[in-house]
């Protein structure tokens, strides 16, 4: 299968009027020894047999719409509305690129205009750009951010040990090379006050996320002014589906709020692709790194978009740029712009309560099943860690095996104080049947 | 070219101008540099008593389609800054030698003054770089 | 005046009228908890739309939008080739969207044979001993492989190698994924022929070099004439070879960078294995490194756990690399990109990845000799699969490059890469690819042609383009100076933002 237009004439043709005799005298410059390498690889197929092969992959795995999944942790299996993927798919927003010439862009760029609009109202921020690769990435910018505000006069970070554990590793790859000094691994049982004692005049970034990653959430109340005392930055790492009831981080005085955008409309696709938003205040906005739309007009007067504070990034700054980031996640937010939209102010509020009812309720009767117990040590949003009296990972196959469902995330693997314990997430998507099944089963392995 | 070049001052090769006045002296860009930038729409200035070396960084300028990093041309500390140059970055494009001075500086290093180019060399090295 | 005359589309808070709503969810079916009211917020300052006003909005925002499936977008340096539906398809089957990452890896060995048989397929395609998938993006994959090189000099106690060399010809991302690996940028010249300027390159290699960063074919769209004698410079002094490779397209099937000796290189397959751009992402930025660095690979990678038999399939899973330099991303990488890249090259195979590569260069060659007796050409050799033009002439001398780009677009072309590479004057970087046919190049050249030719005679005609187009030229001073980022209406009315 080929998707090439050329037919043998219009080879001849092109040969003809570039002066060649045949394809391959237009590789003379490469090393003689290394060129047309013969490659192992299996041979071309037609559309029709790939879809088959790609069909039967995809039916190998196990997926949320067939398994119940209860599984979170970062990824969430959410409704998102038809029309999502449908405007997605218009070849328009698909095959597009990055809108560098606004006056055949204004598409894009509107809709990444709107999606910051929304991302500052869920926030309660003043600007947010128009996203980063995932939450992860979209934290450790925060750092790069907050670094760059104290241009390097400030070098330690707080971070609670309570975020997600894997965008505790990606900012330890990311400031590998940049002298920090991270506080906040070393005991992962430290509670929020114990990380109000780390802060000191060389703190930079205080970083916590809500709920965390145990689903608990966060008395937020008083971390703004401990963290202003000392003059640093008080960044936290929301879910955006919480927000749709929960007060917004900018009214507990962030400077700085970063998540995955997931939720809002993309599916979980085995880990991407995702989006990660980032909002701050405007006092901040020129600090911030990633694409930006700013509104105008254009020479008719009419309003239009356009990528602003361009100066900061890698093509002009290059080697002094804040971040070498080129590119946002364009299409997934799209898809965020679009579900937002769509759910708007009662939609999104419904979604967040339905989690909130449906997690309350399984944990209510999980509690009562003999062997499990929810940890209460906080109050929570959709999701709780449950300590078990077997290992997780044997709870979890029996629960596939046996009853069809995916089970929780083991968080002794991360948390070792939390041997034995499983976190649970529920969503819209979770029946009360489906809590009946797992409630079953868990009886019945227990 | 027509870049102006005032006699009153010193210059650098990196496009500041310096303006002495006694152990005091005021710092901005040249006409050339803000004809190279064009249109400058934010500028961050450090703070007063923040002290700097010869050819630190102190202040940032970003036009649409540039941003320059501005260098101390002898070393410094900052005595005042001028603020109303944070809001109204397009004076450094209108007046870069009046209303558009950066900073105010202490001289802590005289001698440094000496390597600075006077208005007609830095005059001739616009042109030079200009063709 | 009125209003709607200045507004292409209303935004979706000015269509939003208060209690209207595009989707009805489920009634609770479990008891409801009341939510705590300490931490319930009063206002969410989301618009409130029907599902048509939603559809009507964003089909009528996408119609402002030029995109590869509307017309020619010869966009240097990003490989806007066709993007094959079939592929969209095959990233929505049910079990690869809707599997959870964290999911035991028994229950998705389809995602992972997937991965893994993808990995395999980079390796081979670059000459590379292992690939790494998870990178975001082209940019990340940089840091990535940045960051792997760092730490093979720091792994051997060579803790003085703090500097990497990069041509000036270099993506900016070069430069800036190397600051942000705290290690040092040495620019390099190119010479007159648009390579690597071989004097400089031995003066500037020592001990402490880390590596040099070379993109090869260069943004010129020109392959390194010496690149065994750069590589073997480099080699001498200890630094490594860091390709990349954003020009890719010209080399599927051609040549392997890991033949000529390079040691890492990320691949953009949103460039060369047609994932779509969506409008500036998502991309995927996969790295594939030589033997010396598979140590350093970001953790996890996908590997065979227990080999499989004639009756059983291989049991894929996770492993993580003895000295890797950590994890770039949460999760397993833009798992959805790489069903596309997977799909794309499954169909090609290898004589179809080389006769990609050799026709996005045959239609690179042919614009070009159709233009080069009207547009400058900097370095006039034959180029791989783009070409850089001057923008400018003697005798038009208030017209710039990006005039003519402005001007493009009123014959429905999206514009070539302006002012890139820096070191070309008004550059234009034009990348062709394979998929577009010889009348679409025909069209395209006949356009540049007439474009020069009113450069001369009505210049008035590309200061004031594009006229056709959705909009005019946008006011970029204005949108800089007085920053306006978001349209939420209690934002704007609140006093303390209505004179920022």
């Amino acid at each position: 299968m080929s998707y090439l237009p050329h037919t043998e004439l219009d080879r001849e043709k092109m040969l003809a009027a570039c002066g060649v005799e045949n394809l391959e005298a237009f590789f003379e410059t490469i090393p003689n020894e290394h060129r047309f390498p013969q490659l192992n690889m299996p041979g071309p197929l037609s559309e029709l047999e790939v879809l088959k092969e790609l069909q039967e992959l995809s039916e190998s795995n196990a997926e949320a719409t067939h398994y119940p999944c209860f599984l979170g942790a970062g990824a969430y299996h959410h409704y998102v509305p038809s029309l999502v993927n449908h405007m997605l798919l218009r070849g328009e927003n698909l095959t597009a690129y990055t809108p560098y010439q606004p006056e055949v862009s204004q598409g894009t760029l509107q809709t990444m205009f709107e999606f910051q609009s929304m991302i500052c109202a869920l926030t309660g921020m003043e600007v947010a750009n128009s996203s980063h690769y995932d939450g992860a990435t979209s934290t450790a910018e925060a750092i790069i951010m907050a670094l760059n505000h104290f241009r390097g006069k400030r070098t330690k970070i707080i971070i609670s040990p309570t975020i997600h554990p894997h965008y505790r590793q990606v900012i330890n790859t990311y400031t590998q090379g940049m002298g920090l000094t991270i506080v906040g691994q070393e005991n992962l049982e430290a509670d929020l006050d114990d990380l109000l004692t780390e802060l000191d005049d060389q703190t930079a970034l205080f970083i916590i996320q809500n709920p965390n990653f145990l689903g608990e959430l966060e008395d937020l109340q008083g971390i703004e002014n401990a963290v202003k005392d000392v003059g640093a930055l008080f960044c936290v790492i929301s879910n955006p589906i919480t927000l749709g009831t929960m007060k917004p981080p900018g009214e507990y005085g962030a400077d700085i709020v970063v998540g995955e955008g997931q939720p809002l409309g993309i599916p979980l696709s085995y880990g991407g692709p995702y989006l990660g938003f980032f909002a701050t205040r405007e006092k901040y906005v020129r600090k911030m790194s990633g694409r930006l739309v700013g509104e105008t007009v254009d020479a008719k007067g009419k309003r239009g978009y356009v990528l602003t504070l361009t100066p900061r990034e890698q093509h002009i700054r290059r080697d002094k740029a804040s971040s070498n980031i080129c590119t946002n996640q364009g299409l997934m937010v799209t898809a965020a712009a679009i579900y937002l939209s769509v759910l708007g102010k009662q939609g999104l509020r419904k979604v967040s309560e339905l989690c909130y009812h449906k997690a309350h309720y399984a944990a209510k009767q999980i509690d009562k099943i003999p062997g499990f117990a929810v940890r209460k040590d906080q109050p929570f949003f959709h999701e709780f860690a449950v300590h078990c009296t077997k290992p997780i990972i044997e709870i979890n196959k029996s629960l596939f095996d046996e009853y069809g469902l995916i089970g929780g995330y083991d968080l002794g693997q991360d948390y070792p104080h939390l041997k034995d314990h499983m976190l649970l997430a529920f969503t819209e998507m979770i029946s009360t049947d489906d809590i009946q099944c797992l409630c079953d089963a868990l009886g019945e392995i227990s | 070219m027509p870049w102006k070049t005032p006699e009153d001052r010193l210059y650098t090769k990196t496009d500041e101008w310096v303006m002495l006045d006694g152990q005091s002296a005021l710092i901005g860009i040249t006409d050339y540099a803000q004809d190279q930038l064009s249109d400058i729409v934010y500028l961050e200035l450090p703070t007063i008593d923040e002290s700097f070396s010869k050819d630190d960084i102190f202040a940032t300028v970003e036009s649409v389609k540039a941003a320059a990093d501005v260098n101390m041309p002898v070393m410094a500390k900052i005595t005042e800054v001028n603020n109303d140059l944070e809001d109204q970055p397009e004076l450094i494009n209108l007046e870069p030698y009046e209303g558009a001075w950066f900073v105010k500086i202490d001289v802590q290093d005289v001698s440094q003054v000496e390597e600075l180019m006077d208005a007609s060399t830095y005059a001739d090295y616009c042109d030079s770089r200009s063709s | 005046m009125n209003i709607s005359d200045n507004i292409a589309e209303p935004t979706v808070y000015e269509l939003s009228s208060p209690g209207r709503s595009g989707v009805t969810l489920p009634e609770p079916d479990v008891p409801v908890e009341e939510l705590p009211t300490d931490i319930v917020r009063d206002d969410l300052d989301l618009p409130e739309l029907t599902q048509l006003d939603v559809i009507r909005h964003f089909q009528s925002l996408s119609q402002l939008n030029h995109s590869i499936d509307s017309g020619f977008y010869p966009l240097g340096s990003c490989t806007m080739k066709y993007n094959p539906r079939v592929n969209e398809d095959a990233a929505r089957l049910a079990g690869f969207m809707h599997s959870h990452p964290l999911q035991d890896v028994n229950t998705v060995q389809g995602n992972l044979a997937l991965m893994y048989e993808l990995q395999e397929w980079l390796k081979e395609i670059g000459g590379f001993a292992a690939v790494t998938l998870q990178p975001a993006a082209g940019a990340h994959g940089e840091l990535t492989g940045i960051m792997m090189m760092r730490d093979y000099h720091l792994s051997r106690g060579d803790n003085a190698r703090r500097k990497i060399l990069i041509p000036d010809s270099a993506h900016g991302t070069n430069p800036a994924s190397t600051t942000m690996s705290g290690l040092e940028v040495i620019e390099l010249p190119s010479d007159a022929r648009g390579n690597v300027d071989l004097d400089a390159l031995k003066s500037e290699c020592g001990e402490d070099i880390v590596g040099l960063m070379i993109t090869n074919p260069n943004t010129l769209g020109l392959f390194e004439e010496q690149i065994e004698e750069v590589v073997k410079t480099v080699r001498e002094c200890g630094g490594l070879i860091y390709g990349d490779g954003a020009n890719m397209n010209a080399l599927t099937g051609i040549v392997r960078p890991g033949d000529i000796g390079f040691d890492v290189m990320h691949y953009n397959l949103h460039k060369t294995f047609s994932t779509p751009h969506g409008g500036g992402g998502p991309g995927s930025g996969p790295v594939g490194v030589s033997e010396r660095l598979v140590d350093f690979l970001p953790t996890p990678i996908i590997e065979i756990v227990e080999q499989g038999n004639d009756q059983d399939p291989p049991l894929y899973g996770f492993a993580s690399p003895k000295h890797t330099i950590g994890r770039m991303k949460a999760f397993n990488g833009q798992f959805g990109v790489l069903v596309r890249a997977y799909t794309y090259i499954r169909i090609h195979g290898a004589t179809g990845l080389r006769s990609n590569s050799e026709h996005a260069v045959l239609n690179a060659n042919y614009l070009r000799s159709k233009v080069q007796d009207v547009y400058h050409l900097p370095y006039d050799r034959a180029c791989l699969h783009e070409f850089v033009v001057e923008g400018r002439w003697s005798d038009a001398p208030e017209i710039h490059a990006l005039d003519i780009s402005k001007r493009l677009m009123d014959f429905g072309f999206h514009p070539p890469t302006n002012y890139f590479p820096l070191i070309v004057h008004e550059a234009l970087m034009i990348e062709p690819t394979e998929t577009e046919s010889r009348e679409t190049l025909d069209k395209f050249a006949n356009a540049l042609i007439q474009i020069a030719d009113e450069a001369r005679n009505n210049p008035e005609l590309l200061l004031t383009a594009p006229h056709v187009t959705p909009s005019a030229r946008m006011d970029e001073v204005q949108a800089a100076r007085q920053l306006v980022l978001c349209c939420r209406p209690s934002y704007l009315s609140d006093p303390q933002y209505v004179n920022s």
